[in-house]
């Protein structure tokens, strides 16, 4: 067994590289190229419902068909480019918003004492770790016009009459902010805790006031923890799909819930497809920033 | 500066016999990462039984040279031969040599026998031989009580025995030491100096000891090959280097010196004369030196090889005059430092013989160097 | 001016914990409300655990998921542990980068971007080679060992980068080869970080939605799924019941873990006293001798 690896130049090395390397290859790039082949394909009442690109015409002359229609499609139809700018929009104000309030959480449990650092971590990312989407029912129960929250604003009589919260672009914003607020804290407070102390002792001494000593020391060394946490928002709030679905007005655009429409209920696969495509073209540049930011500091410790 | 256990005892001086093979041969080897040379085309022998010092300043490439010995890196270009058998290509796990590494890398999952077990089972020899022999072993470092503790349950000096024990149980021809003592403090430092002595002269093992610290590699080695970017700039015994340096980086490498810039004035075979502009007087050396006449030369001069007095000397060379500028209480001597009327500071150091001795040299006084003329070692680069 | 700090340090953690916290206090209580109103309160009431103990559905699609989680994570361990090491220590080669980016682009990727693309790579593969036939378990568990095996990889990755390689060339050294190196030294070193992994591509598992919905056949659905379409037609106090349940059985995971930790900590302190004992010891002796 081993000769045979040996004799076709495989030794465990590249066994190893291989096994993880193809099955990535395989279920995750190579499904990025089908979606772009199908996104030029047009859509067909069948199964699987897109025409083939490929095919044989006549003797041995392979044929490629290039659709441009669904993208065309995209452009023409305004909901498309309403959908991707709105969809930005929120994620831009989400991850501000959870930007806003995580890196005080962050900062303050960084600069708790340290037996109770730990424990103050498990609490934050112990929601995750039950359903995500069990944690978004709960704010419908919160939100909804006989909800807790509306319940209790007229019990200490700030309103006398329900506001309606649910089915709105806040109840989007609370429901992204909540389910991702863990995903900001986490590389925040990695880096905070890590931060050499001595610095802001030396700034003192120099003549830094505290909040001083926070704008100038503090906050610049915490942007690379500021910018993995808010890529780690952002990204996948874009195509959010769940949380606009049950929070969201049935109306309100988001480009996840396009796509979800357009593959389940009209079944325009080709469609689907394009809108993934455009998707991923404006995600790849967040997205390649932070793979650079994910290597720098995995290779930061390596040798 | 402290001598080595060795001199008292008979002579090992393999080196010097034209017979004797030696054991580790390092050819030409050169080590590039990327396009920086970690090491620049070293070649080394090394003799059964020797402890060989690699000594150098952080950087200079004494880790990267005993790990291409150890197999963990390909050398660049060059070849590395272990008792007459080529080695370059050979992985770690095959190789009759271990090491013990500078964090000492005690497995944390398993006990101190286990740790000093697991070489031997590698080799997959009898339980009952892999016991007697960490046994063995474990008392030979001390540490037979510590057998069923984990590492964490240790402390620095006890784990430091444990990674001793675990790299010779295996009895390699070869024992590599990367800064062996460097996480120890210093009273444990020096006993530990010792002890490893021992334990290389009970059990015969070829010791190669890398370090930064002079004085460890004084005690400790039979030779130093001294170290700089790369390159191995000389090998010798501790008191070669120390009394022979061969360029002015090994004497202000190792001890402190003085060193004073001139050209030769006169040039024999049995003696040379040197100016200096520093100073009044000119360096008087009773040996030749191959040098071109008019070359700039340097002459370095020991601290301890300076005597200091009030009285004018009357010879016409070897010695200067100066104002103290500075005195250090050190216990057992005092360091001086003098102030030449061309500026340049000398150091000097006495020993304090007498408890209370009137009358001592002090602070801005004006005082008379003299050295004897084989005090000087004279070197051209 | 310090004691200002600390209220505002107190105040931000109290705020921020009542956020996190209150969603989940709130399934909770209403899970004993014996109104189907969720939120008007009728009465304390075990009414909706019953309810949901005979719903069939529920029940076979909760089975349904945690055969698919534990299946998953734990081929997602495995492949995670193989590109974890080849990235933390297999050293520049060439496709390094490729790999890199690989396995932390599905860490972020919208999830109807990943769910559409290995749906079409399915249908896709059973037109070319007739594998998978029809969409179903198979197709949810590999989609979602994709998924989890980035996560895990990022954490045996940190966790390796972390562990002195020495020890690995110490075992080489003392003449064990690559593979025994990893079996021996490598795999419990980094044991404690493999079960992490194993749970959080269990936990990711379990909570998939959007990727399931897209590869799931006909006929597997699963708990998330089903979840999903009874809470799309509003509140509904069984889900408060599910959802106790679960927060339940994570609390307790968390205590016992907690438990364990806490007595590895002490066990840990008291022995590195007696390390400094026997160091100080040593110390005396070498003064003395
Ligand atoms: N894997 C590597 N890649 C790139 N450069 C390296 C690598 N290993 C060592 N170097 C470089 O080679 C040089 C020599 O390193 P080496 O570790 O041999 O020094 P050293 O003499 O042992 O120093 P120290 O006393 O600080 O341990 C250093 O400049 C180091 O930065
Ligand atoms: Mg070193």
């Amino acid at each position: 067994m081993k000769s045979v690896l040996r004799r076709l130049g495989l030794d465990g090395r590249s066994v190893v590289t291989a096994v993880p390397y193809l099955w990535l290859l395989l279920f995750f790039l190579i499904p990025f190229v089908i979606v772009l082949k199908i996104s030029f394909s047009t859509s067909q009442i069948a199964m699987p419902p897109y025409e083939p690109l490929l095919h044989w015409a006549g003797d041995k002359v392979l044929q490629i068909k290039l659709n441009l229609g669904n993208f065309a499609f995209l452009v023409e139809d305004n909901l498309y480019w309403k959908a991707y700018l709105n969809s930005i929009w929120v994620a831009s104000v989400s991850t501000f918003f959870c930007l806003l309030l995580g890196y005080p959480i962050a900062y303050a449990i960084a600069r708790s004492n340290p037996s109770a650092r730990n424990i103050l971590m498990l609490l934050i990312v112990l929601p995750f770790w039950t359903s995500f989407l069990l944690r978004v029912y709960a704010w419908i129960g919160i939100l909804k016009n006989n909800g807790l929250l509306n319940n209790f604003l007229i019990w200490i009589g700030a309103i006398d009459q329900p506001i309606q919260m649910l089915q709105t672009d806040f109840a989007v914003y609370i429901g992204i902010v909540y389910s991702y607020l863990p995903f900001m804290i986490l590389p925040l407070y990695a880096n905070l805790e890590k931060m050499d102390l001595t610095l802001l002792e030396a700034a003192a001494d120099l003549g830094c006031r505290p909040w001083q000593g926070f704008m100038k020391i503090t906050l610049p060394l915490s942007l690379p923890g500021v910018r993995a946490g808010c890529l780690l928002v952002f990204i996948p709030a874009v195509g959010e799909f769940v949380i606009p679905s049950l929070l969201g007005d049935p109306g309100m655009l988001m480009i996840g819930k396009v796509l979800w429409t357009e593959f389940f209920n009209n079944r325009d696969w080709p469609v689907a497809s394009a809108v993934a495509i455009v998707l991923l073209l404006f995600l790849v540049v967040p997205m390649m920033y932070f793979q650079r930011a994910q290597d720098a500091e995995a290779g930061g410790v390596h040798r | 500066m402290a001598t080595s256990p060795r001199a008292t005892q008979q002579k090992f001086e393999p080196w010097t016999d034209p017979d004797a093979k030696p054991y580790v041969r390092i050819e030409k080897v050169t080590k590039k990462f990327g396009d920086f040379i970690a090491v620049d085309d070293v070649s080394l022998s090394i003799y059964k039984k020797e402890i060989f010092c690699l000594l150098g300043a952080s950087g200079c490439g004494k880790t990267t040279l005993l790990r291409i010995l150890a197999g963990f890196e390909r050398p660049t270009s060059g070849r590395i031969f272990i008792d007459g058998v080529d080695m370059t290509s050979i992985p770690p796990y095959e190789r009759p040599v271990n090491m013990m590494f500078q964090s000492y890398a005690i497995f944390p999952h398993m006990t101190v026998e286990q740790n000093v077990a697991f070489g031997l089972k590698q080799e997959r020899l009898q339980k009952g031989e892999i016991e007697s022999r960490v046994t063995d072993m474990l008392n030979l470092v001390k540490l037979g009580q510590f057998a069923k503790r984990k590492p964490h349950q240790l402390s620095g000096g006890q784990r430091q025995r444990v990674a001793l024990a675990r790299s010779l149980v295996k009895k390699p021809k070869l024992l590599l030491l990367d800064e062996p003592l460097a996480a120890l403090d210093k009273k444990l430092r020096e006993h530990t100096q010792f002890e490893l002595i021992n334990i290389q002269e009970t059990l015969g093992v070829t010791f190669v000891v890398v370090t930064h610290d002079q004085e460890e590699a004084m005690t400790l080695s039979t030779r130093i090959g001294l170290m700089n970017h790369g390159e191995i700039v000389q090998v010798g015994t501790p008191s070669e280097i120390y009394e022979y340096p061969n360029s002015r980086f090994v004497s202000e490498f190792i001890g402190s010196v003085n060193t004073f810039e001139g050209r030769l004035v006169e040039d024999e075979p049995s003696y040379v004369r040197i100016g200096c502009d520093d100073l009044e007087a000119p360096i008087y050396v009773d040996h030749g030196v191959s040098s071109a006449p008019g070359a700039t030369v340097w002459a370095a001069i020991r601290p301890e090889k300076i005597t200091i007095s009030r009285e004018k000397p009357d010879a016409t060379d070897n010695w200067a005059s100066a104002v103290v500028q500075d005195i250090a209480y050190m216990g057992d001597m005092s360091i001086y430092l003098l102030r030449l009327d061309s500026g340049k500071v000398v150091r000097v150091t006495q020993p304090n013989i007498y408890r209370h001795a009137e009358d001592r040299i002090t602070w801005e006084e004006r005082v008379y160097l003299q050295w004897y003329p084989e005090s000087p070692v004279v070197v051209t680069k | 001016m310090n004691q200002g700090r600390n209220l505002f340090r107190t105040l931000v953690l109290i705020l921020g914990f009542a956020f996190l916290y209150i969603p989940i206090v709130s399934l909770i209580v209403y899970s004993f409300n014996s109104s189907r109103l969720v939120t008007v309160w009728g009465g304390f009431s075990t009414k909706w655990y019953g309810a949901l103990l005979q719903n069939d559905q529920i029940l076979n699609a909760a089975f349904l998921s945690l055969k698919i989680a534990a299946i998953s994570a734990t081929l997602a361990v495995v492949l995670g542990t193989l590109a974890g090491l080849v990235l933390a220590r297999f050293g520049p080669f060439k496709g390094r980068t490729l790999l890199s980016g690989l396995t932390t682009a599905p860490l972020v990727m919208p999830e109807v971007i990943t769910g559409l693309s290995l749906l079409l790579l399915f249908v896709t593969m059973e037109q070319v080679i007739g594998w998978p036939a029809g969409r179903g378990m198979t197709t949810i568990v590999i989609s979602h060992i994709t998924l989890t095996m980035a996560f895990v990889t990022v954490v045996v990755q940190s966790r390796l980068s972390q562990m002195d390689d020495s020890l690995e060339e110490a075992a080489m050294d003392l003449g064990a080869r690559p593979h025994k190196v990893f079996f021996l030294i490598t795999l419990p070193i980094i044991a404690p970080a493999l079960m992490s992994g194993w749970l959080l591509a269990f936990t990711l598992s379990l909570d998939d939605l959007v990727i399931t919905s897209f590869v799931a056949g006909p006929g597997s659905s699963t708990l998330p799924m089903v979840i999903f379409s009874k809470v799309r037609l509003g509140v509904s106090p069984d889900i408060n019941a599910l959802a106790t349940i679960l927060v339940a059985i994570v609390a307790v995971g968390v205590a016992i873990t907690g438990i364990m930790m806490a007595r590895q900590q002490k066990q840990r302190e008291r022995d590195a006293q007696m390390a400094l004992a026997a160091n100080q010891a040593m110390i005396e002796s070498v003064k003395k001798g």
